[in-house]
């Protein structure tokens, strides 16, 4: 595999809470290599959406820290230039913005990109990656995101991911809102995607659906903003599958880290 | 030989009515708006628009008439630079930049246009110029029972203004069943520079009859004025349907105080597409009274308040007859230290019974200094009737701008964005020239390039 795609040390995250600051993530380290999936795991509140907003650039935190995204400062750069580099972020319930079609907003983002695609030549690009969805072009002619279910949402995620093509995906709850079968075909579509771009994966999620076609390499256990336990693989996961966060925990605290 | 028309007084009104040849009646009306120009006030709540310095109103500064130049411009390169760029820049279609700027018919679409006239022609529908159309025998009977009836001269201080100055715009008629294929457009009246800041349009749409209409005030005028007091008469008649749509900007200097009412009969239908851009104060409202039963009016406008603009526009319907229907949709933004108001009003009288009225606006603010307020109100004076009003005056929403950067998108694209969002409705109202001249001048507006 081998190139550095992210190396993230001392990561420290708060946010303005009724004009006071409070510390979410206090001093996180990771890094992932380019092909790599990194499954972030732990209890509701932990922080594990706090890691994906903050590698983003949400402007709602304050992020300290060294992030080097292919050996640049990422802290330094801003929400667009993240995007335009190639980091991908698909939140856990993505937002509906009226008035602007999906068709749209990945023409202007393509274009910011370098690449000026007529409307027939951006309607081809998607047509193709949304047939891999089951879905065809008039799902990305409507309001992005406006009336959609659940589910639907999701997917349109995963649509704009195929088109943009990132290098560094961050996945929050993506299978959240999606049935069996849909979780299912998602999960080989990122897995093929995933061969294809070597793209980085981390993924966030509590359904194990979704990563069955995936390879995990790394696990982190998150809790309280930080990391409680780290595995190579996805030893992590299959403990807390079998014996739940607590379980673990108390493994954890009776001696074993 | 050039006397000046500046000010306002009974001599200039003779003057400038002696010049028109026109009949005593007109200028009756127009005596009749001098008299109430000088007793009405503004009213209260109105925004300034009279003041000592010269960049506010002052009528001993404005010339009433000016004479269409005899000397038009003769071919597209002769119009200066800058005012082709400006309609490079809003992409307005060549033939009709060709039209704007005063030069004659040599291209295609206005063959196209010419032959369509001609069938026009054939089904009877009159275009005129609104002084011939007063002089025409055929017409001008109708005309007088038309005229200044819908908007009375002591209406408000403008309207008696306008009464008293008017010149220019246009008479249509459509005949009953006469279904117009294509928009009438304006274009090809207001050609001459300096003319038609005092238009009158009167259009008459009989029984069965069908039509578009676009007022073309599209581009930054090619004449520089400083005041624009027109007045747009509409009558619907029974089960006819028409639709009025109007793509305003002025330059930044103007004062747009124009009325615009309609009258819809039994089954008559009216459609309003607005679009108010530029000026240094616009006050727009254009009115529809639903006469007849049945009679709908639905109502589309945007208006956008940049630096230094105050843009208090809206609209207003009256239900006077049973289950009348009527939807008015407006958004307004404003950025800089632009003030935008949005006033709507639905009233209901006692006979409209089973008549139901709807109003929703929305106010985008884009700057901190910018202020935005929305008004609706409705008025029921009837039991059986319903209206309901939606009204919100927001920010671009921090998160949808952060959805949008993170896919890439650069800060200022993504304003302009959710913003073309915000007006999509509108556009998508519009034949697609002028849908696409409106997103250009949001942009422009955006960039402060306008």
């Amino acid at each position: 595999m081998g190139k550095k795609i992210l190396t993230v040390s001392e990561l420290r995250v708060s946010v303005k809470d009724k004009n006071k600051k409070r510390e979410i993530l206090h001093g996180i380290d990771f890094e992932l290599l380019r092909g790599e999936t990194l499954v972030i795991l732990g209890e509701n509140g932990a922080g594990k959406s706090t890691i994906l907003n903050a590698l983003m650039g949400n402007p709602n935190l304050k992020v300290s820290g060294d992030v080097k995204f292919l050996g640049e400062d990422l802290l330094k750069m801003k929400v667009e230039e993240r995007g335009k580099r190639g980091i991908f972020l698909s939140s856990q319930s993505p937002l509906e913005v009226p008035g602007i079609s999906t068709t749209e907003m990945l023409r202007s983002a393509l274009e910011e990109r370098g690449e000026r695609l007529s409307l027939d030549q951006i309607r081809e690009r998607i047509t193709v990656e949304a047939k891999k969805l089951g879905l065809n072009i008039w799902f990305s002619e409507r309001e992005l995101n406006v009336g959609f279910s659940g589910g639907e949402k999701k997917k349109n995620e995963i649509l704009q991911l195929l088109v943009l093509k990132p290098g560094l995906v961050l996945l929050d709850e993506i299978d959240s809102g999606l049935d069996v079968d849909a979780s299912k075909k998602i999960s080989e579509i990122l897995a093929e995607y995933q061969e294809e771009t070597w793209a980085a994966f981390i993924v966030i999620t509590h359904n194990l659906r979704i990563l069955q076609s995936l390879k995990v390499d790394k696990t982190i256990l998150l809790r309280d903003g930080m990391i409680y336990a780290k595995s190579e693989g996805d030893g992590l996961i299959k403990r807390i599958e079998r014996d739940g966060f607590s379980g673990v925990f108390e493994q954890i605290s009776g001696g074993e880290k | 030989m050039k006397t000046s028309m500046k000010g306002l007084n009974k001599d200039l009104i003779l003057r400038l009515a002696k010049r028109k040849n026109e009949p005593k009646w007109v200028t009756d009306l127009r005596l009749s708006g001098l008299k109430y120009w000088n007793e009405l006030e503004m009213p209260k709540w109105a925004p300034k628009v009279f003041g000592e310095d010269e960049t506010w109103l002052n009528l001993d500064n404005i010339e009433m008439y000016v004479e269409p130049k005899s000397e038009m411009v003769s071919s597209w390169d002769e119009v200066p630079t800058e005012v082709r760029q400006v309609f490079d820049e809003l992409g307005i279609p060549e033939a009709e930049k060709e039209g704007l700027a005063g030069v004659g018919a040599q291209y295609d679409s206005e063959i196209i246009y010419h032959n369509l006239k001609e069938k026009m022609k054939k089904q009877g529908v009159v275009y005129l110029p609104m002084e011939e159309a007063i002089l025409d025998e055929k017409y001008s009977e109708t005309v007088k029972e038309h005229f200044m009836k819908l908007i009375p001269t002591n209406d408000h201080k403008f309207a008696a203004l306008h009464a008293a100055v008017w010149s220019g715009g246009s008479f249509i008629y459509v005949p009953k069943n006469v279904s117009v294929e294509i928009p009438l457009q304006s274009y090809y009246r207001l050609n001459a520079p300096g003319a038609g800041q005092f238009e009158h349009t009167l259009i008459i749409v009989d029984e069965g009859a069908d039509m578009h209409f676009i007022e073309g005030c599209s581009a930054p005028k090619y004449n520089v004025a400083n005041l624009h007091a027109g007045e747009v008469e509409l009558f619907v008649h029974k089960n006819a349907r028409l639709k009025f749509s109007t793509v305003e900007s002025w330059s930044k200097n103007m004062f747009n105080l124009t009325t615009k009412r309609a009258i819809v009969e039994a089954g008559g239908e009216i459609e309003w597409v607005t679009g108010n851009f530029g000026s240094k104060v616009s006050m727009v409202y254009p009115m529809t009274i639903l006469n007849g039963e049945g009679a709908k009016c639905d109502y589309t406008g945007v208006s956008f308040a940049a630096k230094g603009q105050v843009l208090d526009t809206g609209a207003k319907v009256v239900h006077a007859a049973k289950n009348t229907y009527s939807i008015i949709n407006t958004k307004s933004l404003a950025k800089g230290d632009g003030v935008s108001v949005n006033r709507t009003l639905a009233k209901i009288l006692p006979q409209a019974k089973g008549s139901r009225a709807y109003i929703d606006c929305k106010s985008l603010i884009l700057d901190k200094e910018a202020k935005a307020e929305a008004i609706p109100e409705v008025k029921v004076y009837c039991m059986d009737a319903e209206a309901s009003h939606e009204a919100s005056v927001g920010k671009i929403s921090e998160e949808a701008l952060f959805y949008l950067k993170s896919r890439g998108i650069s800060e200022d694209k993504a304003r302009a964005m959710i913003v073309r969002g915000f007006t999509d409705e509108i556009s998508k109202e519009l034949p697609i020239e002028y849908a696409m001249e409106m997103n250009n001048l949001i942009r422009m507006e955006m960039e402060g390039t306008a």
